[in-house]
């Protein structure tokens, strides 16, 4: 009979940290971990000592102060004598304003491009390559301020659109004016409006909600629903008989009525702009300084965005295009339903990185006078505290933040459009 | 613009400590140059000249100061800097001291760490518009599109004016002098905001100066000095009396065509003695050279010659000395005695 013993358990000692390679890697890891703590403390250490040293200890208690200056976009309503925390949100808002205006139209434009790159047209496919090259070549510096420049430069100033012979005149039926101050357009009014609720009482967040415009938002969204819900019904059909019913008509009715009804019964009008004073007032002030700002980061980052997308379509096997070509699909059907659905894998995570490039450069917003919150909270606001480094720290934990939510809410896509694997 | 905010906000966080307290002056002659923070532009006050040297008003008070202290006007390193990167270049140690139209306030003095050591300009906060659009007071403004430049006090004093008065108004915010001089041109703006010596020094520079008034309200005081970073009173006081000097020699007729001459023989003036080093020890007492006040003068000349070079009623600029004149003359311009 053979008795199995057990090796001799070998006893822990220190020495085995170093030289027993079961051990060894987590000691260095320890160590380096460790070094790198001491690194990190030492920093903030010497921070914090300097900061005292100078007679500026890290505080936040101006936060509560009035700011003192006046913002010219103000979504929310802003003066100067509301706090600084007021103003960085204002600033925070204008931020936000630019990111989702600059990503939609990126993206728009993007995919646009990057298709008609690929175009078998040989003029439009090179257009594009050029429009491509060209704009992500050059620093998006560069571009807002050559934007700023034509817009400044090129269009009538107010004073212009004065007396009985004027030497600019509104456009598109007398309702838009395009001057060197930004674009006036008609605003949405309603005579029977629902009002506004009033949330967070004085405090700096405090905001005016408009009932008019939660109602039209409730309705649009329970109409797409129930859009949907016909079509989900009309797949079924289609998948029990073969037939598929006609749906686009009934589609149509159930998105446009019941809005325009809504609108209809608070009396929606648009407000026009007109020329009072030293500038136009009414309507909606689209300053030159957003235009500027968006034009040239959508574009510029909608080249990278084109040059995502065709790379996602070329990564899909030429097979697809003919086999659904066979199954005597059309173009343009092919490539919405066979390619871009499987492109899209390819497309979504480095079009996330182009959406947090985007808002990250809106941060350039100064070069052009757009209040931002790098203008209000790490410009104005910094400059007349001097509290730089809370203001920057701050700042920093702002926009990873904004580009935190981006990233979850754009992961959160790619994980439905991505393919199912077994 | 930004980054130099930011690198100077982490200069701040990486520097040893108590290095940035005195010894301004070692570091200075160790590194045998003044660095001196100015504007990135505006004539008469600091710009630089055809051949790319820095001329004006400020920059005589850097060159002033550089010759006090390293018997040389040309030794200094001109830093421009704009209304928001200022404060922390020279909180941060990049410059040695600051002049830039930069208003004396409390809490620049107090709560920024900043130690202002005099006024070279006692100006006031004016308005600029185009003739052509037929405003003759600040109060018709109401509803105008105003330039200002960010980072400034007349940002706050523009909020504060508008608000007491019940106007509206439309701010653009601008980053540089002549950023907002290209938007106010184009009309992208009707008024354009700023001391008032910067906006005759900025229409100086029009191509049709006559074209642009400047409304004959002053809204606000602004004293505009050189300053240095709290913590190194030696270094600071050289600079206030460096400014002192040039104050008190248009006072005692010092020049900078006489001033060598009168040094090398005297005078029989007991003061004028002490501050051309013929007499008393003051400059030993500055941790300086003899002669540091008659280097100075003679760099750019006295208090009353820079003015009348750099932005004089002869110069494009044509300020009057109004306020600015000596005490004598009706003016503020006051040197404490040299004793």
């Amino acid at each position: 009979m053979t008795t199995y013993t057990d090796p001799p358990k070998e006893s822990f000692r220190l020495s085995m940290l170093l030289y027993d390679t079961r051990y060894r890697s987590l000691t260095i890891q320890v160590v380096a971990l460790m070094g790198f703590m001491l690194l990190a403390a030492w920093l903030i250490n010497n921070t914090i000592q300097n900061l005292a040293a100078l007679g500026k200890p890290i505080e936040f208690g101006f936060f509560t102060e009035p700011a003192s200056y006046d913002i010219n976009q103000h979504l929310l309503e802003y003066d100067s004598r509301d706090t600084h925390l007021r103003a960085s949100l204002i600033g925070l808002i204008n931020t936000l304003i630019i990111a989702v205006m600059g990503c939609a139209t990126a993206t728009i434009v993007g995919v646009l491009v990057g298709i008609l790159r690929l175009s078998k047209n040989w003029l439009v496919a090179k257009i594009m390559a050029v429009y491509v090259e060209m704009f992500r070549n050059v620093p998006v510096l560069l571009w807002i301020v050559l934007a700023m420049a034509i817009l400044i430069e090129s269009l009538p100033r107010p004073a212009a659109f004065r007396g009985d012979t004027p030497d600019a005149t509104m456009k598109v039926f007398d309702s838009v004016a395009f001057t060197n101050r930004g674009f006036y357009i008609p605003e949405p009014l309603f005579s029977r409006s629902l009002g506004d609720i009033h949330l967070f009482g004085q405090s700096s967040l405090r905001m005016d909600v408009s009932l008019d415009f939660v109602a039209f938002l409730v309705v649009l969204i329970g109409s797409i629903y129930a859009a949907r819900r016909v079509t989900a019904r009309a797949d079924k059909i289609q998948n029990a008989t073969g037939l598929r019913p006609t749906t686009w008509h009934i589609n149509t009715a159930i998105i446009i009525l019941p809005t325009l009804a809504l609108l209809v019964g608070l009396g929606f009008h648009l407000g026009y702009p007109e020329l009072r004073g030293f500038n136009f007032q009414g309507g909606i002030h689209m300053r030159n300084s957003l235009i500027a700002l968006w034009l040239s980061l959508s574009l510029y980052t909608a080249a990278f965005v084109a040059e995502i997308v065709r790379a996602g379509i070329l990564a899909i096997s030429h097979g697809q295009t003919e086999a659904a070509a066979a199954l005597g699909l059309r173009p343009g059907r092919i490539m919405r339903l066979v390619v871009l659905p499987q492109a899209l894998r390819v497309i979504v995570p480095p079009l996330i990185s182009q959406y947090l490039n985007l808002t990250k450069n809106s941060s350039l917003a100064i070069a052009v006078g757009y209040m931002d919150i790098t203008g209000t909270l790490g410009g104005i606001t910094m400059n007349q505290t001097g509290r730089e480094l809370e203001c920057v720290l701050l700042l920093m934990l702002v926009y990873l933040s904004i580009s935190l939510i981006i990233s979850a809410i754009m992961n959160w896509y790619n994980n439905r459009v991505k393919l199912v694997e077994r | 613009m930004k980054k130099s905010v930011i690198l100077g906000a982490l200069t701040v966080a990486g520097l040893s400590a108590g290095a940035a307290a005195a010894a301004t002056l070692d570091d200075i002659k160790a590194r045998g140059k003044l660095n001196c923070g100015v504007t990135t532009g505006l004539v008469g006050f600091a710009a630089p000249d055809a051949n790319g040297e820095w001329q004006g008003f400020d920059v005589g008070v850097c060159r002033a100061v550089a010759a006090a202290v390293l018997g040389d006007p040309s030794a200094v390193e001109f830093v421009p800097t704009t209304g928001k990167t200022r404060f922390t270049a020279l909180a941060s140690g990049e410059i040695d001291m600051l002049a830039r139209n930069t208003t004396w306030t409390l809490s620049r003095d107090v709560d920024l760490k900043n130690e202002f050591v005099g006024v070279n300009y006692y100006d006031g906060q004016g308005f600029m518009v185009p003739k052509g659009l037929g405003v003759s007071s600040a109060k018709e403004l109401n509803g105008a599109t105003v330039c200002i430049q960010t980072g400034t006090t007349t940002e706050l004093n523009l909020a504060d004016y508008f608000r007491a008065n019940d106007m509206e108004y439309e701010p653009v915010p601008i980053e540089t002098n002549a950023e907002a001089q290209q938007q106010y041109l184009a009309g992208a703006c009707d008024v354009y905001t700023t001391d008032a010596s910067g906006l005759a020094a900025t229409r100086a520079t029009f191509e049709s100066p006559g074209d642009h008034v400047i409304l004959p309200e002053i809204i606000s005081k602004e004293p505009l000095g050189p300053l240095v970073r709290h913590g190194d009173q030696e270094w600071g006081d050289i600079v206030r009396w460096t400014l002192n000097a040039l104050i008190a020699a248009e006072e005692f007729g010092l020049t900078s065509a006489n001033v060598e001459e009168l040094a090398s023989n005297g005078t029989d003036k007991p003061e004028v003695n002490r501050i051309l080093g013929v007499e008393g020890t003051l400059g030993e007492m500055l941790g300086l050279e003899s002669d540091w006040a008659v280097n100075a003068i003679a760099a750019g000349g006295n208090y009353g010659e820079l003015f009348e070079k750099h932005i004089g009623e002869n110069t494009p600029v044509g300020l009057a000395r109004g306020l600015n004149a000596q005490w004598q003359d009706g003016g503020l311009m006051y040197a404490p005695p040299f004793r």
